[in-house]
């Protein structure tokens, strides 16, 4: 098996500082210092140590007590991860100076393909001359980077630790002679210590007796990662360096002084601010899919709110969307409207993207009544919220009121035809057309009586006990039957005991003229709808 | 290429007139459903007018009917503040429900402006009055929708008991409309066979139509709201059944050749 599977590893340089996060507490000097890690599975135990500790016996993974046995008057800190990080941007924007493919493995520790650097700067070696001073000039003298370059990530991190450059095409031979140990310095880590452990213990001591395992017997022993160990012991790269492309930070903000009082200024200012970013994103050649409109008062209340602006003019867009957004705002309750006048604004464009220019249909395209129509939808969604702006969707069912019913704005699609697909199955006792005209949000209640003066009832066969002649409507008084019809009996969802429903409707006239839908269900009339 | 059989010149027409862009420049006007062409001087709604609908049954019907014609050709319509609108009718009524909106819940201190905002992005919006309507409020709704060239319609739709917030007869617009559309005769059911046989399938009212300037002369006119498939269709005052209305004005509008224009037959 040799280095035929897979792309050839992509060779790479490896900026590494020693014991980082006793450098980032500003503790390299002579002392000795031990930071204890918090993370699970690090915490309580030695993360890392200064070099006087370390002559002294502490290692990392000890634990406090044990270290502070060996090392008596050994300083212990806490680990700060940010605080690392922040620290280490100076080098990272020193190196990243070089290519901005750059890659943080960690804090203390980068990676760049070396291919186009390589060839700008004349060669591995000037490239590695010039990384480590830049690290080095960064560091401003609290510690020393070690650089080193081999092919592939893992056989990088371990020449850097040797500070080597490896020749192009020997990363096999490199490993071969190094410990086993050294697998838990690959990123993300190969080897915990139970692993490398059995590895001496089954007589493999150094990387290439490994390599000279089958991969398929690794596989099959330790399954997956068996797999990556081997591939890592014989030099090849389990993966290519993540280049992490900078994200345009094109947020645009301003301050307004004195504070806007009127939202019409702060619109005004939100104008010019968007025609800024529009002007931002066309330089980049980039379109911006939502924006972030964050606000804030003089008493430093703030809101922000994301709108979708996918194939708007954004100067125009933008203005009324801050507009609306500021308005809904001045017109909540008195608790929660802003107390002063509005003294910053800031647009943080989101989901930025490649701008591929907007292709409207040939056919059916939208027009300017449905944009002027989706433009007032999204105005009233800021003044009222989201949920009080519906519009229709047809679905499915027997009475009037299940066949269309209102769905929120937002989640449905403009203009477009929202049919379900169970609109055209045939729904047996359907109500016949014409629907009713209202179809009420309340469910009225209502009292049918027959001639005698008693109440109509429907029975298991769907007829009716007596033909109705009076009927009394959310208590009101009582109406004359002029005619009827029906009953329609409905059996719906008999399978499902939760929902099952049994209704009976029954279509009256009464004298005044007015027509009614009545359902009977479990005993109790109830008016349902009225073809007005 | 060749059509087979007779071409119906007339859906034809029609759907040229659909496929039309929204709004010519300098056409003003809204179309509604052919019945309704002979209840409005123009033979459509005048964009920027105010319209209200109010009487006895059949008011919802036809504010409904309303806007029919004009969403199939592209207009977005707006209910507000009807939670029991039944949008089904609406559609059978021909209603294109993939352009409608509607916001509910509004309250009476925010409706004026939710009702503006929503004149300035349809083109027709169906109001359910509040019980209670300032006037200058009213005036300043109806400048807006003359502004922005919107038909607005007011309702008060039915309610089994007109307390507080809604109901028949407790709320009117305050101010002079454009178009006032009243519903006056007893409505006539058909389709009953008597104990409990049949089915409501047509309705027969009779629309007084009035208002200002164009509109001043009163014009009358029997309807079929809605007729036996759903929709408005034309009807004539002594016939019984609308089958037998449809059938006299099918022939009325043979008789007079192409250039009946006033009452064409409900669409098959």
């Amino acid at each position: 098996m040799t280095a035929t599977r897979g792309k050839a590893p992509v060779r790479t340089l490896v900026a590494w500082c020693p014991d980082w996060p006793v450098v980032a507490a500003g503790r390299a000097g002579g002392a000795a210092v031990a930071v204890m890690g918090t993370e699970p599975g690090m915490r309580g135990r030695v993360l890392a140590c200064s070099e006087p500790a370390r002559a002294q016996g502490v290692r990392r993974g000890m634990r406090r007590r044990e270290a502070e046995g060996r090392c008596p008057g050994l300083d212990v800190l806490a680990a700060d991860p940010d605080g690392e990080a922040r620290a280490f941007e100076a080098v990272v924007a020193a190196v990243a100076s070089l290519t901005p493919r750059v890659e943080v493995l960690r804090p203390g520790s980068v990676a760049l393909p070396t291919r186009g650097p390589s060839r700008y700067f004349g060669g591995d070696q000037a490239l590695v001359d010039r990384a480590s001073a830049l690290a080095d000039a960064a560091l401003e003298g609290r510690a020393r980077c070690r650089v080193g370059v081999a092919d592939g990530l893992f056989a990088a991190i371990l020449a850097a630790r040797r500070g080597v450059v490896v020749e192009p095409g020997a990363s096999a031979a490199f490993l071969a002679p190094l410990a086993v140990a050294v697998l838990a310095h690959a990123d993300p880590p190969a080897g915990s210590p139970e692993l490398i452990d059995l590895f001496r213990r089954l007589g493999l001591r150094c990387l290439g007796d490994v390599a000279a395992v089958p991969s398929a017997t690794l596989a099959g022993r330790f399954g997956p990662l068996g797999a990556r160990v081997s591939r890592l012991c014989r030099g090849l790269d389990d993966r290519p360096p993540r280049p992490q492309v900078p994200p345009p930070d094109l947020t645009v903000a301003a301050e307004v002084d004195p504070p806007a009082t009127q939202v019409e200024t702060a619109a005004f200012v939100a104008r010019r601010l968007a025609t800024e970013l529009g002007e931002h994103l066309a330089v980049r050649g980039l379109a911006c899919a939502r924006v972030c409109i964050e606000a804030e008062t003089e008493h430093g209340e703030t809101l922000a709110r994301r709108w979708r602006t996918e194939g708007l003019v954004l100067a125009s867009a933008l203005g009324d969307r801050v507009r609306w957004q500021l308005d809904g705002w001045c017109h909540r309750s008195p608790g929660q409207r802003p107390s002063g006048g509005i003294t910053l604004l800031r647009l943080v464009p989101e989901e930025v993207t490649a701008d591929r220019g907007r292709q409207l249909g040939f056919w059916g395209e939208a027009s300017a009544a449905d944009e002027r129509a989706a433009r007032g939808i999204a105005r009233l969604q800021g003044l009222l919220g989201p949920e009080a702006v519906t519009v229709p969707q047809r679905r499915g069912g027997r009475s009037p009121g299940e066949q269309v019913v209102l769905v929120a704005a937002h989640t449905a699609g403009n203009g477009e035809d929202q049919a379900g697909e169970f609109v055209l199955a045939p729904w047996p006792g359907r109500l016949p057309v014409p629907a009713p005209s209202l179809v009420h949000a309340v469910a009225w209640s209502a009292e049918v009586v027959s001639a005698g003066g008693e109440e109509v009832d429907v029975s298991a066969q769907g007829l009716v006990s007596a033909g109705p002649d009076r009927v009394s409507l959310a208590g009101g008084p009582w109406c004359q039957v002029r005619s009827w019809a029906g009953p329609w009996p409905m059996d719906e969802r008999w399978w499902d005991p939760a929902t099952h429903r049994r209704r009976a409707c029954i279509q009256v006239v009464t004298a005044g003229g007015e027509a009614h839908l009545l359902a009977l269900s479990g005993g109790r009339w109830v008016l349902e709808a009225t073809y007005d | 290429m060749v059509l087979a059989g007779a071409v119906d010149t007339d859906a034809l027409r029609r759907v040229g007139e659909w496929a039309r862009p929204v709004a010519l420049a300098g056409e003003q006007l809204l179309a509604v459903p052919d019945p309704l062409r002979d209840l409005l001087p123009e033979g459509g709604l005048r964009r920027g007018s105010t319209v209200t609908v109010e009487g006895g049954p059949g008011a919802t019907s036809l504010a409904l009917a309303l806007g029919a014609a004009a969403s199939v050709a592209g207009s977005w319509v707006a209910g507000v503040n009807l939670p029991s609108l039944g949008l089904l009718a609406a559609a059978e009524l021909g209603v294109a429900l993939e352009r409608v909106v509607m916001v509910g819940g509004v309250d009476p201190r925010t409706w004026p402006a939710v009702v503006a905002a929503l004149l300035d992005a349809v083109d027709l919006v169906w109001v359910g009055l509040p019980p209670r309507i300032r006037p200058g409020d009213a005036r300043r709704l109806a400048a807006r929708a003359r502004e922005r060239g919107s038909v607005l319609v007011t309702l008060d739709p039915w309610s089994p008991r007109p307390v507080g917030s809604a109901g028949s007869g407790t709320a009117s617009w305050p101010v002079g409309a454009d178009v006032r559309l009243r519903l006056v005769a007893w409505p006539a059911w058909v389709g009953f066979a008597g104990s409990g046989a049949g089915r409501l399938e047509a309705r027969r009212v009779e629309v007084v139509a009035g208002g200002r300037g164009a509109s001043a002369r009163e014009r009358r006119l029997d309807l079929w709201l809605p007729g036996p498939d759903g929709r408005v269709a034309p009807c004539s005052p002594r016939s019984l059944s609308p089958e037998q209305s449809l059938g006299r004005s099918m022939r009325q509008r043979t008789g007079r050749g192409s250039g009946g224009t006033g009452k064409r037959g409900a669409e098959e």
